[in-house]
Order: structure tokens, then sequence, then C-alpha cells
């Protein structure tokens, strides 16, 4: 599935069905929605698009390469359990609806 | 239609619109741009495109969902041709026109061209936009011998793309080092041992004075000290200059681009431009700069849709630059020329480290080399004025971010 659920800071949500191919920051990003960054374009090269995952659903997800981690270790909002890098975030997601919570700051 | 008028689809055009629009503005907002497709993303055209790891589906920015949701217009293929500053109108392709409130231009810039014989011959290609993407994309599969003129960026990462592609590849550069205005010699020595390992061809200290063609199709490159190479395909990535034409032209200040100020205004208060065609005065660096990157269309971007709103939240970011070769990835902070000293952190060696750069004992820029977490640590420390000491980044052990923690954390 390829649905994914997008909670602000203030408790408002918006699904976005996602393409192939398409990450979770980048949907984001072409829809507009606020709170995700992603200045780099997904190369991994910032750390401006981190989300938190649902804690049920985050050990269904693949686990983070080693870039991916290093960058999680300088995200600008708490780093939790569940952070993640969207960018890295693709479909087929292994659940019905991914939810995500966009964090309070990306820089 | 009276509100904003934004020339150009681009980073920075796209994200002034979008920064107005929530700072404030009510106006209506109109985006006018010469290019046919869907605002899209740049820096894959001379990485992932080229070797089909992305489409131009793939790489479209916002779509349209986003324009209407933000109540922005957008009206592709339509190339702004004129300011008339008198009557506040934009004229596109010289019949049609805008009447603006505001006006923001972000018409980026162009390839510098090679002011050689020969350059006009089938076969020499520049790459700034998709459009160019997709006819270097379609040249590359039928080509086999490769000479890319020019060891900057856009040289470079398509030097990795087409040597992916198994083809043979030649990067002459006239300078004595790679991407020489960008990267210290340290790092600049690293890429040329990374290109030579894949079986790139650099010449460093070559200066082409002509192109032979046979019959109309580009055959050899000529060296002004008589080297002579066979070329069925020439990329030329010497630079690029800034679209500023129309704001020439319509009397607003240029000087190696707009002139704006902190807010993205030029010498006319109701015009605004950002990104490329842009020069101005970088509080990081103290002196004039026209900036190519990402990092800058959009930051300045911002500043000046926020002005636009009527509010205020002046460009004042450091400059950021990345490339992506082969499975190096670099990363630049602040602007490294002129550095008096430098620490290594991590190992050249196992193609993992980064070069901080010092100025009389501060810290002044940060390349980093598949190092990221020093590369996003390295901006927290620039932005915020701290220097760790070069003992401090040549010791892996020390966390570079327990000096953030102390001084107080700072964001980027």
């Amino acid at each position: 599935m390829s649905k994914v659920k997008y909670v602000q800071q203030d408790g408002s949500a918006c699904v976005l069905d996602l393409g192939s191919g398409v990450s979770v920051m980048l949907a984001a990003v072409r829809h507009g929605l606020p709170g995700i960054e992603g200045e780099c374009g997904g190369c991994l090269d910032c750390a401006t698009c981190h989300v938190y995952v649902d804690e049920s659903q985050m050990g269904a997800l693949p686990s983070p390469n080693d870039d991916e981690l290093e960058l999680l270790g300088t995200v600008a909002a708490r780093r939790r359990p569940t952070s993640r890098l969207s960018c890295q975030l693709k479909p087929p997601f292994p659940t019905d609806m991914l939810t995500i919570y966009v964090p309070e700051a990306q820089s | 239609m009276i509100g904003l008028v934004i020339i150009g689809a681009s980073y920075a055009g796209v994200q002034a619109a979008l920064s107005a629009r929530d700072s404030g503005y009510s106006e209506p907002i109109t985006i006018v741009a010469d290019e046919e497709w869907m605002p899209y993303q740049r820096p894959p055209l001379s990485k992932d495109f080229l070797i089909d790891l992305a489409t131009e589906d793939s790489l479209v920015l916002r779509d349209k969902a986003f324009f209407a949701n933000k109540g922005i217009d957008l009206v592709l293929g339509a190339r702004a041709t004129k300011i008339d500053r008198g009557s506040r109108k934009v004229v596109l392709d010289g019949h049609s026109e805008y009447v603006f409130d505001k006006l923001l231009i972000g018409t980026g810039s162009h390839a510098r061209k090679l002011p050689v014989p020969g350059a006009e011959l089938d076969g020499v290609r520049y790459l700034r936009t998709m459009k160019d993407a997709i006819d270097l994309k379609t040249s590359l599969r039928e080509a086999s011998e490769i000479v890319i003129i020019g060891g900057g960026f856009i040289g470079l990462e398509v030097a990795a793309s087409a040597s992916k592609l198994g083809k043979k590849v030649t990067v002459l550069e006239s300078a004595g080092r790679l991407l020489e205005r960008a990267v210290s010699p340290t790092v600049s020595e690293f890429l040329l041992n990374i290109h030579m390992q894949h079986g790139v061809d650099v010449q460093l200290g070559k200066t082409v004075v002509s192109i032979d063609g046979q019959g109309r199709r580009v055959a050899s490159v000529n060296c002004k000290d008589g080297v002579n190479i066979h070329a069925d395909l020439v990329l030329v990535g010497v630079g690029g200059l800034p679209n500023d034409q129309i704001a020439k032209n319509a009397g607003l200040n240029c000087q190696n681009g707009i002139v704006v100020d902190d807010h993205g205004r030029t010498s006319d208060p109701n015009i605004f431009a950002a990104g490329d065609c842009a020069t101005h005065f970088n509080n990081f660096a103290s002196e004039w700069l026209r900036l190519e990157s990402v990092q800058n269309a959009q930051d300045q971007a911002k500043a000046a849709g926020v002005a636009i709103a009527g509010s205020t939240g002046p460009y004042a970011s450091v400059p950021r630059f990345w490339s992506d070769q082969y499975d190096a990835k670099l990363q630049i902070v602040g602007l490294s020329r002129n550095f008096d000293d430098q620490a290594i952190r991590g190992s050249i060696e196992d193609g993992k480290f980064s070069v901080f750069y010092y100025k009389k004992s501060k810290l002044i820029a940060v390349d980093s080399v598949s190092r990221p977490g020093d590369q996003m640590a390295a901006r927290r420390l620039i932005a915020g004025g701290i220097s760790p000491k070069p003992d401090q980044i040549r010791d892996s052990s020390f966390d570079l971010k327990s000096l953030l923690k102390s001084a107080g954390s700072v964001g980027v």
C-alpha cells in the first residue's frame, strides 16, 4: 500500500497517495505540506526531512542504512527511537496506511 | 492582474511564491516560465537522470495540487521578454502582458559558451535545463568517446555518469587542479584520484583552442599544447552567466547579476530577484557574491517572499553546496578560499573524511566527503561562530556536537 498520513504538530492531518518510487519526503514537498523540507532532494546530504514514524509501524519498515543513521544523529528536533529521514521511506509500505508525525523543527 | 508576478518556475521562483503566501501575502500570485515542465529538481540532471535512475516524472518538485492549494497560478511555456517599470507590466513573448504590484525575477543562469572555432558543431552540448539533459542523455547513449571540457561540478558529475555507462571519458581542465574555485587542493586531489580509478582520463592544464568536425559532426578536440583527442560527444561545463538581460533592459542595477539587498530587493523597491540571476553582499563572506546553488536560491527567495508579504527575515545563510560522484558524497559549507590552516578528520584513504579550514584560527569552511554527520555539525558550528581547535578535529573520538551543546544549540 502507498497511503501516508502526515500528522502536524497541531494535530491536523493530511493523507497522500504516493506514486511508485515517490518518497514520503518528496510527496510532502510536491504537495506543499509544511514541516518537511528535503533540501537536498533525497540524496542523504541533509537532515531536513526528519519524521517520527508511528511506533506500532516502526518495526515493519526496512532499517535505516549507515548514512541515514549518521544523519539522524544531527537532526534539529529531538531524536527518538521512531526517528527516520522521510526521503528514505518509499512505497510499498507493509501496512494499509503509514502514519508519520512531523517534528517541531528541521533546521 | 494586480499582485505578485514571478518570472521563472525555478527553485527561487517557486520558493518566493510559497514564502510570500505562507507569510500572509493575500493578493494573486502568478508564476510565468519559459520552460514547459512542471518545476523540477535540477541537481539529478547530471547524475541519476543520465543513467536512467530518475525520469522527467520522478524529478517533479511541485505538483498541480501544490499550486491549487496555495492559490498560485502557474503559466508554463511563456517567455517574459520585457519589464515595463513605468506601467508595471511584464510582457510575454512580445504580446500578452501581466500588470504587477510586486515582481520577482528568478530567471537563473545559462551556460557560458566555449569561445572557440568548432563550438557550434553538432555533438557539442551544455547542461543546465531539463531540455539540455534530455538531449544529453540521448546523445550519451549513442556516443562512445566523450570529451568533457571543464573540471567543475557539472563536468565531473557528467564524467562520473558517463563512466558508469561504460563510456570512454576524458576531462580537460585548464586550471592546475579540479574544482579549483570550490574546494581546496586536498579535495581536488582526492577527486582526481577517484575519477582516475574509475577509468576517466583527467588532463589538467589543458586549454581547448578548437574543435574539429567531420561534416557537421564533432570529431576531435584540440588543445593549446597540440594534443588532439577523438570525441563523438563533447560536453562543455565552463561556468554559468546570470540571466539578467531583462533586468538590464529595464534599467535595474546589474553587476554580474541583478544587485539585491538582504531582502532580495533590487534597485527598484517593488522588484525583487533571487537565485543564480542575483548578486548580493554576503554577510558571512563579507563580499559581493553571485552563487549558483539550491541553498542560495531557496534561502534568498525565502527572504524575498517574506519581504513581499510585508514582513522581514533577511538572508543570512552560510553558503552550502553538494555533489555526488561515484560513491563519494561531497558536501561543502562556507567558502574555503583564502584559508591559512586546515585540519583533516577521518581518512582520505578510506574515502571518508572532512577538511576543516581556518583563517586566523577561525573556522570558515568545511568540505566533507561521505561524512554527512561531520558536515551537519560543521554547519551549526560555523553558523554559531564556533571554532573547534584543529587537534579536536583530528581526534575522531572527540564529539564535535558537544561544542554546540556547551555553547547553546544553534540552528542552521
